[in-house]
């Protein structure tokens, strides 16, 4: 399978790409990794007139620390972010999510940008981003703009992106001292999630000081299963907390039917995840929760 | 047409391409590269694998102009004349193949995981090989082939 034709541009510099997607606007797709895009224009799917290549902007690829955060590159490969010792002490569940994307290859080119800017409802970033409060760094000729995950993503595969914007950064808070975990329900290694789960905690003694659960498919949309980080705060650290949280996680939530489950059985998922998640988190052992 | 060069099994190699060329297709048709495999040709079997600045890659599912001015090894690259990498060793002594078809791409990945881990533990390496499917062995020997392969190479250090 070829992709269809397409002009190919190297951009240069930031101003570069900016100005290239000016020029082009929907006409045009930016290439970072490839790793979404390239199979959708070998399927036909996406049939860019113009393509963008974002491959040589070194400074797209750093992380580094900005202002009490840090500040991941929207070229930064997946790789990359689990092996940066910056975010391994500051923001660690970003390499716990990240090794559940793809496979190793996968990981070797895929960026965090474009996985997040693709907005795919069944990625594993976006609900990471959500659970996170990360702010997108977006850019174009007129403006530049910061977008809460929040507002970010509108739809599968739809986010607020114009087609004249492309992603600069993703800034993502310092959590030191948080606990983490991602469960990530597929049905072989290198798949979608059906549902997944991640979750942080911040413990102050045995009491949950502070608790983000993102939901990865479970609508449209990533979510935070508000109702059981609600119920989390303040509470004791401990298995009875986890159980009544996990119940209320699919508590809002608009999950598809497709031919992987239907929406029952993604809230059940949901619960038994979170339940999963909570429980490595805390470093709990919780009993199995198949009858919630 | 975009005019590109990249070094290819340790050659330097120029040539003139059509940008949607993908880079498996370089290696094969324009390239002699007959170990690198098309298989599901959508960024799932891992057939397609080769090293792109030493980390593997599906060369299904990148361009050849993105690889422009990098170095990529294919598993023709592994190997001196007549004298095999341990891994391919490896394989044909543990039975790690019948078809034969995933056998390059699951030796460019296991080289991927064996330069980043050198002495993996068997879950290390069914993780390392995630990205490559094989219908035929169900898996079990080429762990094992990739586990002597560990050995050989520690042992080569160390002698």
């Amino acid at each position: 399978m070829f992709p269809a034709p397409f002009a190919y541009e190297r951009a240069e510099d930031v101003d570069h790409v900016i100005a290239l997607l000016h020029e082009h606007g929907d006409e045009a797709k930016v290439l970072a990794g490839g790793q979404s895009l390239l199979p959708l224009m070998k399927f036909r799917l996406a049939t860019p007139a113009v393509v963008i290549d974002l491959g040589h902007l070194e400074h797209l690829h750093a992380v580094a620390a900005r202002g009490g955060r840090v500040a991941v590159g929207a070229a930064a490969t997946h790789q990359a972010v689990i092996d940066s010792p910056l975010l391994r002490e500051r923001c660690g569940a970003l390499a716990e999510v990240v090794r559940r994307i793809g496979d190793p290859q996968v990981r070797h080119r895929g960026t965090f940008g474009g996985a997040l800017a693709h907005g795919d409802a069944a990625g594993d970033l976006p609900a990471l981003a959500r659970a996170l409060d990360a702010e997108f760094v977006l850019a174009s000729q007129k403006r530049r703009r910061r977008v809460a995950a929040a507002d970010f993503f509108t739809g599968h595969l739809q986010t607020v992106l114009a087609d004249d914007e492309v992603v600069l950064r993703v800034e993502v808070p310092d959590l030191t001292g948080w606990s983490f975990a991602y469960e990530k329900f597929a049905p072989v290694s290198h798949a979608w999630a059906v549902v997944g789960v991640v979750a942080l905690v911040r413990r102050d003694g045995n009491r949950i000081a502070d608790v983000r659960i993102g939901l990865t498919h479970m609508g449209d949309v990533p979510l935070r299963a508000t109702a059981a980080e609600a119920a989390l705060r303040g509470a004791e650290a401990g298995v009875e907390a986890v159980r009544s949280a996990a119940a209320l996680a699919g508590r809002d939530t608009s999950p598809p039917s497709d031919d992987n489950a239907d929406a029952t059985y993604r809230r059940h998922l949901a619960r038994v995840l979170t339940a999963r998640a909570l429980g490595r988190a805390l470093d709990l052992t919780v009993p199995n929760l198949e009858t919630m | 047409m975009r005019a590109i060069e990249m070094i290819v099994d340790g050659a330097t190699v120029r040539r003139e391409v059509d940008p949607r060329l993908l880079l498996v297709h370089l290696l094969t048709d324009s390239l002699d590269r007959t170990g690198v495999n098309v298989g599901c040709d959508s960024s799932n079997c891992g057939a397609c694998t080769v090293l792109l600045d030493g980390r593997s890659v599906k060369s299904c599912t990148v361009l050849a102009v993105q690889a422009d001015g990098h170095e990529v090894t294919t598993v023709r690259g592994i190997a001196e004349e007549g004298d095999w990498h341990p891994l391919q060793t490896a394989f044909r002594n543990c039975h790690a193949l019948q078809c034969g078809y995933c056998t390059p791409g699951m030796i460019m990945a296991a080289k991927d995981l064996l330069d980043a881990v050198p002495d993996p533990t068997d879950e290390q390496i069914r993780e390392g090989l995630e990205g490559n499917l094989c219908r035929c062995t169900g898996y079990a020997p080429i762990v094992a082939a990739v586990r002597e392969a560990a050995d050989d190479l520690a042992a080569q250090r160390q002698g």
